[in-house]
C-alpha cells in the first residue's frame, strides 16, 4: 500500500491565531454550573438532551401500547394519543437529536479536534445552553397547562393546529411555538461559535482538508441549521400571532362547528413551505454529523484510512447545499402545482448521488481493513446497513406517483424512523461508546454494551420492517385506532401487537445503556490514554479527560490528516496528527 | 522579464491555479479568512442567518398579499401625513429613511476613527449614530400610533385586507426591535470607547474578555445590515 497522506508534509507556518485569553472559574458555580468551558457545556447539553429524549421514549411506548393493544389501556384517550405523537416527534427531532449532535458532540469535539483551547466566544456559548434549557422547560410546561400540549402532529400544520378541535389548541400550541423560538435563539448562539471556531481558530497545520470528517459533518450541519432555522423561527412567530392576536397569516376563511370564524385570506400552504424549508435541511442537520462521526469510527476501528477523503468532504458539502432545494417533496399531497412536484422529485433523486457515494466509500474503507468488532464499530456498521435501508425507501417516497398512495401511511413512519431516527441514533450510541473513555477516563462495560447493541439493532428491524408492510396495505399513520376497516386484514392487528412488544424490549435495552453509563462513570475500568489508538487531536491531550484549555503549555502542531493508519514502514499502525515526521517510529 | 516569468510569478510555487486555487486558499492553514478577527467573522455569519429571517418575513408578506381576496390598502394614502393643509404621501417615511441612511454614514466614520484610536471623535460619532437610530425608532412609534389611532390593528383595518396590519406591525416591529437593540449597543460601545476600554484592555463585565476597536467595526456591520434591511422593507411596503 502506498502512503495515502493526500498532501506532502511541508513546512508548518507560524501561528496566526492569537493565544486565547482563557476564562478562569472563580467559584464552584462558575466551574460546574455557569461554566464557559465547551467541554462542560457539552456535557450539560448532552444530559439535558438525553433527559428530554427519555420523555420522548416513554411517549413512544404509550403510543405503541395503544396501537398494539387498542381498547386495553383506557387511560389513553384519542386526544392524549395525538398529543403524544406530536410531542414524541418534536422532542426526538429537535430537542434530542439536534441538541445532541451539535450542542453536545459539537461543543466537545470541535475545539479538541481542531486544536483550539475553547470556542471563540465561550460566554455566548454558555448562554446557548441556558437558553436551550429554558426552551426544554417551556416545552415540558406545556404538559401541565389546561388542555395539555399541542396535538397537531410534529409538523404543526395550520389551520388545524390552532382550531379548537385539536387538543392543546390554546396554551399548548403557544408554548410549543415559544419553546421552538427559544431553541432557535439558543442554537444560533452556539452555532455561530461552532462555525467561527472551525473557520478561524484552528491550530498550526490544521488546514480544512486535514480536519477529521466528524468536524466537516458538524460544520456543514451547523451552517445548514443557521440558514434553515430562520424559516421555522418566522413561522413560529406568525403562528403565535395567528393564535394569540387573531391575525390571518396562515388562516383561510374557515367554518368551525357551523360558525364562521373571524379568520380569512391567509395561506396554509405558506406555512408548509416555511416549515419544510426548515424541515428538510433539519434531516441533514441530524444526518451530516452522523455521516462524519461514522466515517471516523469506521476508519479508526478498521485501522484503515478513510476511502476518498476529498470526495467525502465534497459529498457532505454537496448534500448540504442540495438539501435546500428539495423541501417540497414533503408536500406532494398538499395541492401544489404538479410541475413543482416534478422539480422537487428530480432534486430529491439527485441527492441520492452524493449519498450513495458516501456509502460506497464507507464500504471501501472496510475493504481489506483490520476490522476490530468493538462496540463503536458494531454501531457504525449497523448504521451503514440501516441507512441504506432507510435511504432506499426514500427513493420510493421521492417520486410523486409512488408517494401519493403511500403518504400518510405507516410506510412513511417506517421510512423516516429508519433513516433519520434509528440510523443517527445508532451513530450517537457508537460515538458515546467511542468517546466515553475520553470524557470520563473510564471504559463502558463491554458485556452490557454487546447486549445493548444487539437488542437495539435487531429490535429496530423487528419494529420497522413490518411497519413498511403495514404501510403498503394501507394502515394510516397518526390514527388512534383503526377499528373495523374493510381493506385492512386482521393480521395487521397481530403485527401491530408484535411491533409493540419489540418496541418495549428495545426500550428496555436503552435503560440498560443508561445504567451502564451511570455505573461506568464511577466504577468503570480505567481507560488507557488512547484506547482506540486514534490519530486525531482529542486523544493527544496532556491529561485524560482533557483539562481546561484542552492542551498543555504548547498547542499541538498538525503535520498530516487524521487517517494515517497502517502506514507502511512505521512501527505502530497509526501516526497521530501531531507527531513530527522526524519522530515517527520507522 | 519574459512572459513565462510573469505567469510563473502569478502563481506561487505549489499553489494551484483558478478555482482550485480559491479552494486551496480558503482551506489553508489555521484561518479561512485571513486577518478577519473572530467577532467580525461571527457577525457576518449571524447577519447571513438574519438575512434568512428577514427574507422569510418578506416572502411571507408577499404570499399573504397575493393569497388574500380583499383589496390591499393603497400605501400612498395610508402613509400620508396631513401637513400644511395638504396630504403629503410618504413624507414621514422619506424622512425616516433619510435619517437611517445618514446614520450609516456616521457609523462608517466612527469605524474609521476607531481604528485611528481617536477616542473622542469615535465616541461622538457613535452617539450621533445612536441618536439618529433612536429618532428613527421614535418616528416609527409616531407612525404606529397614528395607524393605531386610525383603527389599524393586527387582525383588521378599515382600509382593506387584514393582512396589511398584521404584516406591517410584525415586520416593521421586528426591524424596529433590531434598531432598538442596535441603539442600546451603540451606547454601550460608545461608553467603552470613551472610557478607553479598548486601549487599556479592560475586561468585559460579563465575558471577562479584553476588547479591541474591532468591536466598533462589528457594531458597524450590524448597523449597516439593519439599514440595508430597511431599504427592502421600505420598497416592499411603501412603494409596492
Amino acid at each position: 500500500m502506498v502512503d495515502v497522506t493526500p498532501e506532502k508534509i511541508e513546512h508548518v507556518g507560524p501561528a496566526e491565531v492569537p493565544e486565547v485569553d482563557l476564562y478562569h472559574a472563580h467559584s464552584w458555580w462558575t466551574k460546574y454550573v455557569f461554566c464557559q468551558d465547551a467541554k462542560v457545556i457539552a456535557i450539560q447539553y448532552g444530559c439535558t438532551a438525553v433527559a428530554i429524549g427519555l420523555v420522548g421514549l416513554v411517549l413512544s411506548w404509550i403510543m405503541r401500547l395503544q396501537l398494539g393493544f387498542p381498547e386495553f389501556f383506557s387511560f389513553i384517550s384519542p386526544e392524549l394519543y395525538l398529543q403524544f405523537v406530536t410531542m414524541h416527534g418534536m422532542i426526538m427531532v429537535i430537542y434530542l437529536l439536534t441538541a445532541l449532535f451539535l450542542g453536545s458532540f459539537g461543543n466537545y469535539l470541535i475545539p479538541l479536534m481542531v486544536g483550539a483551547r475553547d470556542m471563540v466566544f465561550p460566554y455566548v456559548n454558555m448562554l446557548s445552553f441556558w437558553v436551550y434549557l429554558i426552551a426544554v422547560l417551556v416545552l415540558c410546561a406545556s404538559f401541565f397547562v389546561p388542555g395539555g400540549p399541542t396535538g397537531a402532529g410534529w409538523t404543526l400544520y395550520p389551520p388545524q393546529a390552532i382550531l379548537s378541535g385539536t387538543p392543546g389548541s390554546g396554551a399548548g400550541i403557544v408554548l410549543m411555538l415559544v419553546s421552538l423560538a427559544l431553541f432557535i435563539v439558543g442554537f444560533t448562539m452556539g452555532g455561530l461559535n461552532y462555525v467561527v471556531t472551525i473557520l478561524q481558530a484552528r491550530t498550526r497545520g490544521m488546514t480544512l482538508m486535514r480536519m477529521p470528517l466528524t468536524i466537516w459533518g458538524i460544520f456543514t450541519a451547523t451552517v445548514l441549521a443557521l440558514l434553515a432555522f430562520p424559516a421555522l423561527f418566522v413561522s413560529a412567530i406568525m403562528m403565535t400571532l395567528d393564535s394569540v392576536l387573531g391575525t390571518s397569516f396562515f388562516m383561510p376563511a374557515i367554518v368551525e362547528f357551523g360558525e364562521q370564524l373571524a379568520y380569512g385570506g391567509g395561506s396554509p400552504v405558506l406555512f408548509q413551505h416555511l416549515f419544510w424549508f426548515f424541515g428538510h435541511p433539519e434531516v441533514y442537520i441530524v444526518a451530516l454529523p452522523a455521516f462524519g462521526i461514522v466515517s471516523d469510527l469506521l476508519s479508526i476501528h478498521a485501522r484503515r484510512h478513510i476511502f476518498g477523503y476529498r470526495m467525502m468532504v465534497w459529498a457532505i458539502v454537496g448534500i448540504g447545499a442540495l438539501s435546500f432545494v428539495v423541501w417540497a417533496h414533503h408536500m406532494y399531497v398538499s395541492g401544489m402545482n404538479p410541475y413543482f412536484g416534478f422539480f422537487f422529485a428530480t432534486t430529491t433523486l439527485i441527492i441520492a448521488v452524493p449519498t450513495a457515494l458516501k456509502v460506497y466509500n464507507w464500504t471501501l474503507t472496510l475493504w481489506r481493513g483490520d476490522i476490530h468488532l468493538t462496540i463503536p464499530m458494531l454501531f457504525a456498521i449497523a448504521f451503514i446497513i440501516t441507512f441504506v435501508n432507510g435511504g432506499i425507501t426514500g427513493l420510493f417516497l421521492g417520486n410523486v406517483v409512488v408517494d401519493v398512495p403511500l403518504s400518510d401511511t405507516m410506510f412513511v413512519v417506517a421510512h423516516f424512523h429508519m433513516v433519520m431516527g434509528v440510523a443517527p441514533i445508532l451513530v450517537v450510541f457508537g460515538a458515546i461508546y467511542h468517546w466515553f473513555p475520553l470524557m470520563s477516563g473510564r471504559m463502558l462495560n463491554n458485556a452490557m454494551g454487546q447486549f445493548h447493541f444487539w437488542v437495539t439493532f435487531v429490535g429496530a428491524y423487528l419494529i420497522y420492517f413490518p411497519m413498511h408492510y403495514l404501510g403498503f396495505i394501507g394502515v394510516p399513520r397518526r390514527y388512534w385506532e383503526i377499528g373495523e376497516t374493510s381493506f385492512i386484514p386482521d393480521s395487521a392487528d397481530s403485527l401491530n401487537a408484535f411491533i409493540t412488544v419489540a418496541a418495549l424490549i428495545v426500550g428496555f435495552a436503552q435503560v440498560v445503556f443508561i445504567y451502564n453509563i451511570i455505573v461506568s462513570v464511577f466504577r468503570g475500568e480505567k481507560a488507557e490514554r488512547n484506547p482506540w489508538k486514534a490519530t486525531s487531536l482529542e486523544w493527544q491531550t496532556e491529561t485524560v479527560p482533557p483539562g481546561h484549555g484542552n492542551f498543555g503549555e504548547e498547542a499541538p502542531v498538525v503535520y498530516r490528516w487524521a487517517y494515517s493508519f497502517s502506514v507502511p514502514g512505521t512501527v505502530d499502525d497509526y501516526v497521530p496528527q501531531n507527531v513530527h515526521p522526524d519522530y515517527v517510529k520507522k | 522579464m519574459s512572459e513565462a516569468d510573469v505567469t510563473q510569478s502569478a502563481t506561487p510555487a505549489g499553489r494551484p491555479d483558478g478555482l482550485q486555487g480559491v479552494v486551496a486558499d480558503f482551506a489553508s492553514d489555521q484561518r479561512a479568512f485571513k486577518n478577519v478577527h473572530w467577532g467580525k467573522a461571527m457577525m457576518w455569519i449571524f447577519l447571513l442567518s438574519d438575512t434568512f429571517i428577514f427574507s422569510s418575513f418578506l416572502i411571507s408578506y408577499m404570499t399573504v398579499r397575493i393569497s388574500t381576496v380583499v383589496p390591499w390598502p393603497f400605501p400612498s394614502d395610508v402613509f400620508a401625513l396631513h401637513m400644511f393643509g395638504a396630504d403629503i404621501p410618504l413624507i414621514l417615511i422619506a424622512i425616516m429613511t433619510f435619517i437611517l441612511i445618514t446614520s450609516s454614514g456616521t457609523m462608517a466614520l466612527a469605524v474609521n476613527f476607531g481604528y485611528r484610536q481617536d477616542r473622542k471623535t469615535t465616541t461622538i460619532l457613535l452617539i450621533v449614530t445612536a441618536l439618529l437610530g433612536a429618532s428613527f425608532v421614535g418616528m416609527q412609534v409616531f407612525e404606529w400610533s397614528k395607524l393605531i389611532h386610525e383603527g389599524v390593528r393586527p387582525w383588521g383595518n378599515p382600509f382593506g385586507a387584514a393582512q396589511f396590519g398584521s404584516t406591517f406591525f410584525m415586520i416593521t416591529g421586528f426591524h424596529g426591535l433590531h434598531v432598538s437593540v442596535g441603539v442600546l449597543f451603540l451606547f454601550i460601545v460608545a461608553r467603552k470607547v470613551w472610557r478607553g476600554d479598548y486601549d487599556n484592555e479592560r475586561r468585559g463585565y460579563f465575558t471577562s474578555r479584553k476588547g479591541t476597536y474591532d468591536i466598533v467595526e462589528s457594531m458597524g456591520l450590524y448597523w449597516h445590515f439593519v439599514d440595508l434591511v430597511w431599504v427592502f422593507i421600505f420598497a416592499f411596503f411603501y412603494l409596492w
